[in-house]
């Protein structure tokens, strides 16, 4: 399954890109499965993925909890806590 | 209406738009969010607004339908800026309209509330120490929480 990921703010700057297109292994049906697999990939992944608790996902363009579904997703995004206003 | 823009705005012309040939409104609130640099120890030269194109609009103009659809109003504007602004530059306006003033007070509080907890806006300072991402207060999530249904409204955040 091909997949769009973007990452804003610090986990951006700590993942190196903002935006990428990924193939996402077998297994792989949660939020959390992706931020897992993410954080295995490189120093900067792991970085950022290692403050998992503190960072807010976004399921095509909709906020979503780690333990939401990603079978049908096309996009899925990563940030901390929103800070506008 | 919502807009995202990196451009300044004026809040009288925004307002005269809004009201121009109604005589439906009784009560207009603005509220206006502006850079700060409180002057203490670390001095803000400037601030970086980053944000999600696509979902910034999806969420202001959800939480614009969901203002309009608990109180009664007449017409409503959400304008948020990103880019790099300096202290004192405006960064978000949110306007209401409605024929008696609670109305408008209300829904101009609860959008803003509401746009602190899931607007997907992220601020970065420069500050003379070096750039820094502003952190999430604990009171921005108290103060949304007091809009949802049955919640108590004696616990609002700052």
């Amino acid at each position: 399954m091909s997949i769009k990921l973007l990452y804003f703010a610090w986990v951006r700057e700590q993942v190196g890109v903002g935006e990428e297109t990924v193939d996402l292994p077998d297994g792989i049906t949660t939020v959390s499965d992706l931020m897992t697999w993410l954080k295995s990939r490189d120093e900067g992944y792991a970085a950022a993925f290692a403050k998992a608790p503190l960072i807010r996902a976004a399921v095509d363009q909709e906020h979503a909890q780690h333990d939401a579904s990603i079978s049908d997703a096309r996009e899925i995004a990563f940030f901390p806590p929103v800070t506008g206003g | 209406m919502i807009r995202v823009q990196s451009e300044n705005f004026d809040i009288g012309t925004e307002i005269e738009q809004l009201r121009a040939g109604r005589t439906d409104v009784g009560a207009i609130v603005s509220f206006t969010g502006t850079v700060r640099d409180l002057g203490g120890v670390e001095r803000i030269s400037d601030m970086t607004l980053e944000h999600y194109p696509g979902m910034t609009e999806r969420a202001l103009e959800a939480l614009e339908a969901d203002a309009r659809a608990r109180w009664p109003l007449q017409d409503s504007l959400v304008i948020h800026r990103h880019g790099t602004l300096q202290p004192g530059e405006n960064i978000v306006l949110v306007v209401t309209l409605s024929k008696h003033r609670q109305a408008a007070f209300e829904a101009a509080a609860f959008m803003m509330d509401d746009l602190k907890t899931r607007a997907p806006f992220w601020k970065k300072e420069t500050t003379d120490t070096g750039p820094r991402w502003v952190e999430a207060r604990e009171s921005d999530d108290v103060a949304a929480a007091r809009w949802q249904r049955g919640a108590s409204n004696e616990t609002a955040g700052e």
